[in-house]
């Protein structure tokens, strides 16, 4: 346990801070830990916790995914004309929806891959033309989300609420079992040694296409649950999420270099992310100075991160 | 007992050129079931390139590769493994962030992209029992680990794939005498069932223990194969070197031993990695470092110029003792220290600017120096006949050798009190290694102090008028004069006594 514990240990502080935080949330909120604030706490949580997941994907094999809003945004706006009408066209629509999204996450991979282009230029420059398509689409925000589907989606199950059913789903029944595949292995190895991955006989450029990939079907994921959460599409959503996924994997423990981190890390670096926002709205300081608190906690815990910088006893290193 | 089958690996006229550099030029070369083959060469003779080709890694230029006299064509690693080709790699291929399991399972036969069974970890702990790694533990992260238990693991993950072919390119050159017998054992067993093995090593006793057949390279070129114990020690040298060992190296001055002393080093500690360490060279003196890598040496000189943090012991240059804090502490002119980094790829130089951005790097800082002046630097390019197609081309245009000749003129332009310097002739050609000798030679008369690491012996022996063998962070032997011996530096390379050593001592 006390192993598991240290080998996990990113994961591990990362999740005692976020009970803490919530905690103090949950007890400066005036109406305390009811299933009403929770839900709205969670859901909040859950649509950056998804940008999350897509922005470790891209990390975790040392590359970065500055099209994670723009997939988002993109997908949110598909989703305002295919999540309303019939059943089966609605679940048509969820599917054609997340696929949109692993589409523009593969194209982000193929140029990477075939194009030899770094990934933060190829997001940078797939991002625009992700918003000018999402801009087509819907050039001020509308259209609507069934409301049904909405509410079973963003409210709570049993008193439980449903963003937080859906996180668990997602790292027992997604997270736990991929990690324990051969493309999970992958991700690391080529993150955190590219050569070494390479000479070990693993397809390098696979992976890499998968990686992207998944990044974008989990920023189509988070595009299709932002869409259930407010029920319209709006294209100018972008900017916000892509730095704040960024944030929240550093929050969580997984280094900008490859290769350390996992998508739990990844998931509770959003929830923290969200409740350190969440309690500024209550702890009154004026609502124009919160970006200037926010942005020093932010500050704060990457640097100490950053930490093992100090630790180099070899100034080389400090380099590499 | 001669074989009618065809050889299990052949390669019929390969070359491998790089740019204007041909690591491989025309080799044949035959490798067959059930024999040990040991490939010697010196450094840039083309036996990691031969080694890289085979395992996928690199593809020739011209050539054929065949494999039970089928011609096959080796685009990826996993080609190679999917004919049972295995390397164990010089430069390790574990990745660092993940544990030893994982690592094992990482391109392990039958582990694909999808659910990983985790077959075949039983076999690799079992060769890590048996080579003396069974304390590892599966769950260590392999950057925990110390490069000795690295290099078990990349010899567990190598066996545990069941190679047809098993490539040792220097696969335990960190490993301890009783744990490479262990090793040897196992490759032997290997052998009798079928497996041919390729070996390389530095180390004539090794090839002596286990080779059946033994091919020489010398400049990309295959000189000659011959079976074990054809030809004695000397006449190998001889073929690796292409000439007589004598003839290379320039002639060492004699009375030295009075002049005054430039470095004096006391008691030098860092961390747990070099241990206690007082040497001094003197005015005109050329020192040797030797021992297996990572024994400190290398640590040692990053040390002496400011390179660590929290390093113990006194420092004195010319009988004044200086605290030296960092590179530009150590190239400041009171002082006058200058290194030569063991990577000039990645630390002696930057690659994409000019020899000349290259040439002005150290003198920069320097107030008493003016890095712009072209007469700082001529004298030394001269001197090293630096061949060049004008000095606004980048550094990486050059060939290694020239590329390693622009880092020498850099820092011989600072006129430096004393030289550290990290392997220079490392993969570098015979007739440029022949040519930075003499230069080296030439500079300690002059009076630069010179402290040379080395992984070559016969540097340590022909070129150093002293040297000192590190063992695990500490020198564990300082010979000079007649004691200056490959038995010698050997024996001390691996911390054991040998008779003539004994007697020495």
């Amino acid at each position: 346990m006390l192993d598991y514990m240290r080998s996990n240990r990113r994961e591990v502080i990362a999740g005692l801070v976020l009970i803490a935080l919530l905690a103090t949330y949950l007890g400066t909120h005036p109406r305390g830990a009811s299933t009403y604030v929770m839900t709205i706490w969670a859901n909040q949580c859950l649509i950056l916790g998804l940008a999350a997941c897509a922005q470790f994907f891209a990390v975790v094999v040392r590359g970065i995914d500055l099209s994670v809003g723009a997939v988002m945004a993109l997908t949110n706006c598909i989703a305002s004309y295919l999540l309303d009408g019939s059943a089966s066209g609605i679940a048509f629509g969820m599917v054609a929806v997340v696929a949109a999204g692993a589409l523009c996450g593969l194209l982000n991979g193929v140029i990477i891959v075939f194009g030899r282009i770094q990934p933060i230029v190829v997001t940078l420059a797939t991002a625009s033309v992700f918003i000018g398509i999402a801009l087509l689409l819907r050039p001020t925000p509308g259209g609507a989300v069934n409301y049904d589907l909405a509410d079973a989606m963003t409210l709570d199950f049993l008193g439980i609420p449903t963003a937080l059913v859906i996180t668990a789903v997602a790292v027992v029944g997604f997270w736990l079992p991929f990690r324990r595949t051969g493309l999970g292995l992958g991700l690391y190895a080529l993150g955190s040694s590219e050569q070494a991955a390479f000479q070990s006989g693993i397809d390098t450029r696979f992976i890499r296409l998968a990686a992207f990939t998944l990044a974008g079907l989990f920023g189509g994921l988070a595009g299709l649950f932002y869409s259930f959460v407010t029920t319209t599409g709006d294209a100018g959503i972008a900017a916000g999420f892509t730095l704040n996924s960024i944030a929240a994997v550093v929050l969580g423990g997984v280094l900008l270099r490859g290769g350390v981190g996992s998508l739990v890390g990844a998931l509770a670096g959003a929830f923290i992310l969200k409740t350190i926002a969440s309690l500024m709205f209550f702890s009154g300081i004026p609502s124009l100075a919160q970006p200037l608190f926010e942005g020093l906690i932010l500050a704060g815990a990457i640097a100490i991160g950053g930490a093992d910088v100090l630790r180099a006893r070899n100034k080389l290193e400090v380099y590499s | 007992m001669t074989d009618i089958r065809p050889p299990l690996l052949e390669m019929k006229n390969i070359s491998k050129h790089f740019g204007a550099t041909k690591a491989l030029d025309g080799v044949d070369f035959a490798c067959r079931a059930g024999e040990v083959h040991a490939v010697l060469g010196e450094n840039g003779a083309g036996k990691s390139t031969l080694m890289k080709l085979i395992a996928g890694v690199l593809q020739p230029t011209h050539g054929q590769l065949r494999v039970d006299g089928q011609d096959v064509a080796l685009n990826t690693p996993q080609d190679a493994l999917r004919h049972g080709l295995v390397c164990m790699f010089q430069e390790l291929s574990l990745v660092p962030d993940l544990t030893v399991r994982e690592n094992l399972l990482l391109g392990a036969p039958g582990a694909g992209l999808g659910w990983l069974r985790g077959t075949g970890l039983s076999d690799a702990q079992d060769v890590l029992n048996r080579i003396g790694g069974d304390q590892i533990k599966m769950g260590a992260r392999v950057a925990d680990l110390t490069l000795p238990q690295r290099q078990q693991v990349e010899i567990a993950k190598a066996i545990m794939k069941k190679p047809r072919l098993l490539i040792l390119d220097e696969a335990t050159s960190a490993l301890s005498a009783s744990v490479v017998d262990r090793v040897f054992e196992l490759v032997r067993e290997a052998r009798d069932g079928g497996t041919a093995v390729l070996f390389i090593s530095h180390r004539f006793h090794e090839v002596e223990a286990l080779a059946d057949r033994v091919s020489v390279f010398r400049n990309g070129q295959r000189v000659e194969t011959f079976l074990k114990g054809a030809h004695d020690y000397g006449e190998i040298i001889d073929m690796m070197v292409g000439q007589k060992i004598e003839e290379l190296f320039p002639q060492k001055p004699a009375g030295l031993s009075n002049a005054e002393v430039v470095l004096d080093v006391r008691s030098f500690s860092w961390e747990d990695r070099v241990k206690d360490v007082s040497l001094s060279v003197r005015r005109g003196q050329i020192v040797g470092l030797g021992g297996l890598d990572g024994q400190g040496q290398g640590a040692f000189l990053m040390g002496l110029f400011g390179l660590l943090r929290k390093a113990d012991g006194t420092t004195a240059i010319a009988g004044q003792t200086s605290d030296i804090t960092s590179p530009k502490v150590a190239k400041h002119q009171d002082i006058a220290l200058a290194y030569v980094p063991e990577d000039r790829k990645t630390e002696g130089l930057i690659l994409d600017q000019s020899i000349q951005e290259n040439l002005e790097l150290a003198a920069l800082g320097r107030t008493d120096l003016d890095a712009g002046d072209a007469a700082l630097y001529s004298g030394s390019l001269d001197q090293l006949a630096l061949k060049h197609g004008g000095l606004d081309l980048p550094v990486s245009s050059l060939s290694g050798g020239n590329q390693q000749k622009v880092v020498l003129a850099k820092w011989l332009a600072l006129k430096p009190r004393c030289l550290l310097l990290a392997d220079p002739t490392r993969g570098i050609d015979v007739k440029t290694k022949t040519q930075i000798y003499a230069i080296l030679r030439q500079l300690a008369d002059q009076g630069t102090a010179i402290l040379l690491l080395s992984t070559d012996y016969e540097e340590l022996i022909q070129l150093c008028d002293e040297t000192h063998v590190f063992f695990d962070g500490a020198i564990v032997a300082s010979l000079k004069g007649a004691e200056l011996t490959p038995q010698n530096i050997i024996a001390a390379t691996l911390n054991v006594a040998t008779n003539e050593a004994a007697r020495h001592a």
